[in-house]
């Protein structure tokens, strides 16, 4: 039996809803009344939202989707341990190490520094052109190394900000026990710095996802380039739309995810 | 090149006695002014140096040919820059017409306006001399085996796989520098181009760079043939075709081209 209090709780949470459910409804059928006023709309609407371009260039953009699918999952383990690696490596504490740590904070500086595309069309172009043999000067090869040095930059931080999240004591602690400083980073600090940045890293690969796009420039015909392709073709933009929808289909639930990874991790701390 | 400037200022003062019933009035953008679009930047041997100021370069001739035509001084044509996007997105212009290679297709004549063709192109292959010695020949079935690259902008993606097929997928890259940056690094063997690019790029561009051969534009069902493009029913594209037309009877047409892309004979045939 519910209270007096929840009852009225309930009543305003439901009025509070439909209020906002009427003024989001107000918005949308204003948007979808007023934009079609424009006396460019009819030409928009053939340029980019053309249903018999969209239904023919469609299944092209999925099947070049599986090549950005494909990129991305060969690069994300490399970049998962290689910037597992360098935050590490930022927190070394032997003096004797340092050039190591020294060596991590300059990577991180230079690849957090520098816009993606920048590095790819670096690397992606000037290694190669030092003369490397097939298959070795392969864009996909060399794209996928911009990426995954770009990537772990931002990843490394994620984690190092995780491991400075655990207090001190608990490396104390674990020192104290006996565990070597390896041995308490390995099995006290990092797991629980992980799990502190899961969310974190949830955002950078849907970053990710997106960004292995910017390889086309570099040669290879995924989405983004195919879309391209369709464009010039047919002197329409519809192509780029459809490449849209497809990213959004991926990354919209993936964000969502990482949101409720948020949430819960907000409400088990609090 | 001093003879071109000559003629093209002479046509323009022969225009400027009769602009005032000339066809294109109030059609322009700008009352009194033809306003051209090319590439930003605009390549050779279509613009020299990218300055279409100049009227130097096939297609900046062509322009104040065509000016001069339809009664504009060379003084009152000015240029502005657009991209290929650019020129096919919804919505106004900034241009009244823009040249920078494009190929006419009844696809893209149905956002846009084309003027009647003023150049018809060969394809090329663009190479360099390693894949040739390494044993590319001028056949179909020897350019199938080779690694391709095309830019994604233009017509050279489809023809490309109509005429030749490659067994791998081919590369496609933004513009032209960076298919010759892929050609350089090595991770493309050849390219397609319209001849005359073809030629300015295995000499100037690519180290070691060489023309295969040959595509006629009369062997393929599509002949490349290149149009002034402008915003979908422009009235002025009458009058741009009827100049076109003067030009090409009068054998000025013939002329220019023989003055900008007169290197483009000699290139072995592909079969």
């Amino acid at each position: 039996m519910p209270t007096r209090r929840q009852i009225f709780e309930a009543r305003q949470r439901r009025r509070a809803n439909l209020i906002a459910a009427g003024s989001t409804g107000a918005v949308l059928l204003a948007l979808i009344i007023l934009v079609p006023l424009a006396p460019g709309w009819d030409a928009v609407q053939r340029s980019f939202f053309n249903g018999a371009v969209f239904a023919k260039t469609f299944p092209g953009l999925l099947n070049a989707f599986l090549m950005d699918i494909a990129i991305f999952a060969w690069c994300s383990p490399i970049i998962a341990a290689l910037g597992l690696a360098v935050a590490v490596a930022r927190d070394l504490r032997t003096p004797a190490l340092y050039p190591v740590k020294l060596l991590a904070i300059v990577y991180t500086d230079i690849f957090r520094g520098l816009p993606v595309i920048l590095v790819i069309y670096l690397i992606g172009f000037g290694i190669p052109g030092l003369g490397l043999p097939r298959p070795w000067n392969s864009p996909y090869i060399w794209g996928s190394l911009a990426l995954v040095l770009v990537y772990a930059a931002y990843v490394a931080e994620v984690i190092r900000s995780g491991i400075e999240s655990i207090h001190d004591s608990q490396r104390a602690a674990a020192l104290s026990l006996g565990l070597s400083s390896s041995d308490s980073m390995r099995f006290v600090i990092l797991p629980q710095a992980i799990r502190r940045v899961v969310p974190a890293n949830m955002n950078l690969f849907i970053a990710l996802q997106k960004d292995v796009a910017l390889l086309s420039f570099i040669g290879p015909v995924e989405i983004f380039r195919q879309a391209g392709v369709y464009k010039s073709l047919l002197a329409n933009f519809t192509p780029y739309v459809g490449a849209a929808l497809v990213f959004l289909a991926i990354t919209i639930p993936a964000t969502r995810y990482a949101d409720h990874l948020m949430n819960r991790q907000r409400k088990a701390r609090s | 090149m001093k003879l071109m400037t000559m003629t093209a200022l002479a046509c323009g003062f022969a225009g400027a006695a009769f602009a005032q019933n000339d066809c294109a009035t109030g059609k322009t953008l700008i009352e009194g002014t033809f306003t051209v679009a090319t590439g930003n930047p605009a390549f050779f041997p279509w613009v020299l140096d990218d300055a279409p100021e100049s009227g130097k370069g096939f297609e900046a001739a062509v322009a104040y040919a065509v000016a001069a035509e339809m009664g504009f001084d060379a003084d009152q044509v000015t240029w502005v820059r657009t991209s290929f996007d650019q020129s096919i997105q919804p919505g106004a212009k900034d241009f009244d017409v823009n040249m920078q290679q494009f190929s006419i297709t009844p696809e893209r004549a149905q956002v846009v306006d084309f003027s009647t063709p003023y150049y018809s192109s060969a394809m090329a292959v663009l190479t360099t001399n390693a894949v040739v010695d390494g044993g590319a020949e001028a056949t179909v079935s020897s350019l199938k085996t080779l690694l391709w690259g095309a830019d994604a902008n233009t017509t050279a993606v489809p023809m490309l796989m109509d005429l030749i097929a490659p067994d791998k997928q081919p590369m496609m890259y933004g513009d032209n520098v960076d298919v010759t940056a892929a050609m350089q690094a090595g991770q493309i063997d050849a390219a397609l181009f319209d001849l005359p690019t073809a030629l300015y790029l295995s000499a100037v561009v690519v180290n070691d760079g060489v023309v295969l051969g040959q595509f006629p534009p009369e062997r393929s069902e599509n002949p490349d043939q290149f149009g002034m493009l402008l915003e979908k029913d422009n009235p002025l594209t009458a009058c741009v075709n009827a100049a076109l037309a003067a030009l090409s009877d009068s054998g000025k047409l013939a002329e220019i081209e023989a003055e900008w892309l007169q290197a483009t004979t000699g290139v072995p045939v592909i079969e």
